[in-house]
């Protein structure tokens, strides 16, 4: 399975990749409908990041990073502005890097992974308005956005987990 | 995929790892003082970290924000000893929906447009009246 992985080319790789895609896009975009705020307007669920935790699950992390990143590309040009372009890609550049390294270790639950991608996802955001804003007062808002981070994390989580105990059984053999 | 990945119980390092960071946010939420909430006395206002002005919160007035370029971009309404955003032409309007802000450290941020207000200390006329 491991050799497997690491061929140039896969067809069915790559059809499953464009429906995270996919998937992914049509989240991000559902997701602001949700209400899910902690008096802070922004906060969203990140529902696109458990299709990245599926990615990275069952594809590895090079595939993660491709998803990631064209889903961060693409809703930009659909549905946002250059700035949710800069934060979103901080946040999840950041989240990624670290959920890749957790599971590296091979010691943590995936819920554990999710939790600490959220706390970073909302980190590097927070990091990107402080650049932005060129001001340390905006730092008021890191408390809340951690736990905010957590609580999306443990939620994304657990959705992740119950997904891939149910599709990893399809991932065996096929890629 | 590992099947420790999906298990159905935390082990020892999970709960160590959300414990950490549990304890840190409430550090976090702790080192902001919540319970005792000075009421600032002046709004501050910076535009791409420069301060562009300093606001008495005493006085009800209405602030237009400029940026570099001379437009307003936002609008601040200080009522009732609040600061609220009330305008902005972005097309998020998150500082919009942002909570009016009285006390001190409190933070309205328009990220599109680089606009920070926060409050300070100073004396507002609740304080005054406190020391006494």
């Amino acid at each position: 399975m491991e050799q497997k992985r690491n061929k140039p080319f896969n067809v069915k790789r790559l059809a499953f990749l464009a429906i995270l895609l996919a998937l992914a896009l049509i989240l991000g975009y559902v997701e602001v409908l949700i209400p899910f705020s902690f008096g802070i307007p922004g906060i969203k669920l990140g529902l696109p990041n458990a299709l990245v935790l599926l990615a990275l699950y069952l594809l590895g992390g090079r595939d993660a990073f491709c998803l990631s990143i064209t889903r961060i590309a693409l809703s930009a040009l659909l549905f946002g502005s250059v700035f949710s372009f800069l934060y979103s890609l901080a946040g999840g550049m950041f989240s990624l890097l670290v959920m890749l390294l957790l599971k590296k270790t091979g010691r943590f639950h995936v819920i554990t992974v999710s939790i600490c991608g959220g706390i970073t996802h909302n980190l590097g955001q927070l990091l990107v308005a402080a650049i932005v804003v060129s001001n340390l007062k905006i730092f008021y808002y890191l408390p809340v956005l951690l736990l905010a981070g957590f609580l999306t994390g443990a939620l994304i989580g657990i959705i992740s987990r119950e997904l891939l105990l149910r599709m990893s059984y399809f991932f065996r053999k096929e890629l | 995929m590992s099947e420790a990945d999906t298990r159905k119980h935390f082990k020892k390092q999970d709960w160590i790892v959300i414990g950490i960071l549990l304890a840190g946010i409430l550090v976090l939420f702790l080192l902001q003082t919540p319970w005792k909430k000075t009421s600032g006395g002046t709004v501050i206002i910076t535009v791409d970290g420069a301060e562009i002005g300093s606001y008495p919160l005493g006085a009800d007035t209405v602030i237009a924000i400029e940026n570099a370029d001379g437009i307003a971009t936002n609008t601040l309404t200080i009522k009732d000893g609040a600061a609220k955003m009330t305008e902005a032409d972005c097309p998020d309007q998150y500082c919009v929906h942002q909570k009016k802000i009285r006390f001190e450290g409190e933070t309205i941020v328009c990220l599109p447009n680089r606009v920070l207000v926060t409050v300070t200390g100073g004396d507002a006329p609740e304080t005054d009246a406190m020391v006494r």
